[in-house]
């Protein structure tokens, strides 16, 4: 008997397809469920694979579709106070089109999601976890005064163009109030593209230099295509976002980030901007202001592991015979060609150099605290 | 020699007593880039089942399940340095252990060729 029979009310709730959907499978994209969405892992074209398209990226360009993201507009005379109160971000240092990391935080200090908020002429525009979306905007909502306006930008896709050949391969199609390369990391703009005004920001998860476009969907199949037709540009699947974010020691929400760790552990210092350390006056301030004095227990670390098994989320850490920690994201580096893991250790065994071991199938695999990132960035700064 | 599948995509090549055993074309394609392949102790006994071998790819870790019981005589050395042989190779020179055969009568249990492509296409 089957679950669906055994109670007739049940639903599983439905795998939603993103604009792009069709132009992956076209494309030879093999298709997953990921955040609710049919997402492409990666294509089984010539050069696909998730190696093949890790390394493309990182000596060519590689084309994301993350229109799984959220991607939120909040507007309203009180917004920028109101959203003070729930992001440790300093909005009166922050300048028009400059995407800033922030983090939305739970009254205990826990993370409840990692996000980039830009400011634009009239508003904030956010853009969030796509698994995490819905209950950001139910977050907000209950936390946010009425006066203050979310919308959710559905009709919005959202690209990534990430590598070395990223800026050659764009600019030539890109006309806007200035050109592209008055871009540098972490700042935007509006620009046409393929007969669509997009949101460019010089800004990404690979580590290295590159754009995200926000762009009506409308448009996203023929914006694709058309990045696509410079043959420095193939399409990359999620495998490969993954193991290029971990290379750059970027933390992924879910796994590296989850309401039972705090940004302070996770060595996001940065993202609790200064007047907010002293000010405080956001959700979960009082525990992020005692562990910015008084530091934290565990820290969140990068491996490098000998040998060529990879270490998984979950494992545990061990110094000698004492668990010290467990692994949150792992994988094998493609770039370095060894595994490489990102976990919580007690801060006792957190310096870089430090010698652990890590539990994998009862086996224990030798493993060293690596400075964060494993690879170099190479941000446009 | 008479070639069997199991529903988890292993695949036993049997010669009188003696199966090699190895993961499908099918198998390999959906785990992508294999990097490391952790391969049982020749001698070790295993059963119909068991999961004595472990093929790493980027994204994760899978067990490979003994088709049949029996006692590992062999092992591929060759993807310890080449683990990317069960993406190339992975119903020839990928292969990953060979034991000899406790109970032959275990084969009957397992896939021919046709029967598991037809099991593939339905998947």
């Amino acid at each position: 008997m089957s679950e669906a029979e055994e109670f007739p009310d049940f639903e599983e709730p439905e795998v939603l397809t993103l604009p792009l959907d069709g132009w992956h499978r076209a494309r030879g994209g093999r298709m997953v469920e990921f955040a609710g969405y049919h997402m492409p892992v990666q294509y089984a074209a010539e050069g696909g694979g998730i190696i093949a398209e890790h390394l493309w990226t990182r000596s060519h360009a590689g084309l994301f579709d993350v229109s799984h993201m959220g991607q939120l507009y909040i507007s309203g005379e009180a917004a920028a106070s109101a959203l003070e109160r729930v992001l440790p971000i300093d909005l009166a240092t922050l300048k028009p089109n400059a995407p800033r990391y922030s983090l939305l935080l739970d009254e205990h200090g826990g993370v409840l999601d990692d996000l980039m908020v830009t400011r634009w002429s009239t508003g904030f525009y956010l853009v969030v976890n796509g698994a995490t979306k819905w209950d950001d905007i139910a977050h907000l909502r209950e936390h946010l005064p009425d006066e203050v306006t979310i919308n959710h930008l559905e009709d919005s896709a959202l690209l990534a163009l990430q590598g070395p050949a990223a800026f050659a391969a764009l600019e030539p199609l890109v006309t806007g109030d200035v050109p592209l390369n008055a871009l540098t990391f972490m700042t935007g703009g509006s620009f046409m593209l393929g007969g669509a005004e997009v949101w460019i920001s010089r800004s990404g998860y690979t580590g290295e230099d590159g754009f995200e476009l926000a762009l009506p969907a409308e448009h996203a199949e023929a914006i694709a295509a058309l990045l696509c037709t410079n043959p420095a540009v193939k399409p990359i699947g999620l495998g490969a976002r993954d193991s290029l974010r971990l290379e750059a020691g970027l933390p992924l929400y879910g796994h590296d980030l989850t309401p039972q760790t705090s940004p302070i552990e996770a060595g996001l210092n940065f993202a609790i901007n200064k007047r907010r350390r002293t000010e405080g006056g956001f959700m979960g301030a009082a525990r992020i202001l005692r562990e910015l004095a008084a530091g934290t227990q565990r820290k969140w670390v990068g491996l490098t592991l000998d040998g060529r098994q990879a270490a998984r989320e979950g494992a545990e850490v061990f110094a000698e015979n004492e668990q010290v920690g467990t692994v949150t994201s792992g994988g094998f580096s493609p770039s370095l060609e060894r595994p490489i893991a990102t976990a919580y250790v007690s801060a006792a065994h957190s310096a870089p150099g430090t010698l652990l071991e890590i539990e994998v199938r009862g086996k224990r695999l030798s493993a060293a605290v690596t400075a964060l990132p494993f690879v170099p960035h190479r941000y446009h700064r | 020699m008479p070639l069997y599948y199991t529903q988890d995509h292993e695949w036993i090549d049997t010669n009188g007593a003696v199966g090699t055993v190895g993961i499908t074309d099918y198998a390999q394609s959906q785990l992508g880039d294999i990097t490391f392949v952790e391969l049982p102790e020749a001698g070790s006994a295993v059963k119909k089942g068991d999961a004595p071998c472990v093929v790493d790819s980027v994204k994760a870790a899978s067990d490979v399940y003994s088709p049949v019981s029996g006692t590992v005589t062999d092992i591929n050395a060759a993807l310890e340095g080449e683990p990317e042989l069960v993406n190339t190779q992975p119903e020839s020179g990928g292969w990953l252990f060979r034991l000899t055969l406790a109970d032959a009568g275990e084969l009957a249990g397992l896939m021919d060729r046709a029967a598991y492509d037809e099991f593939v296409a339905g998947l």
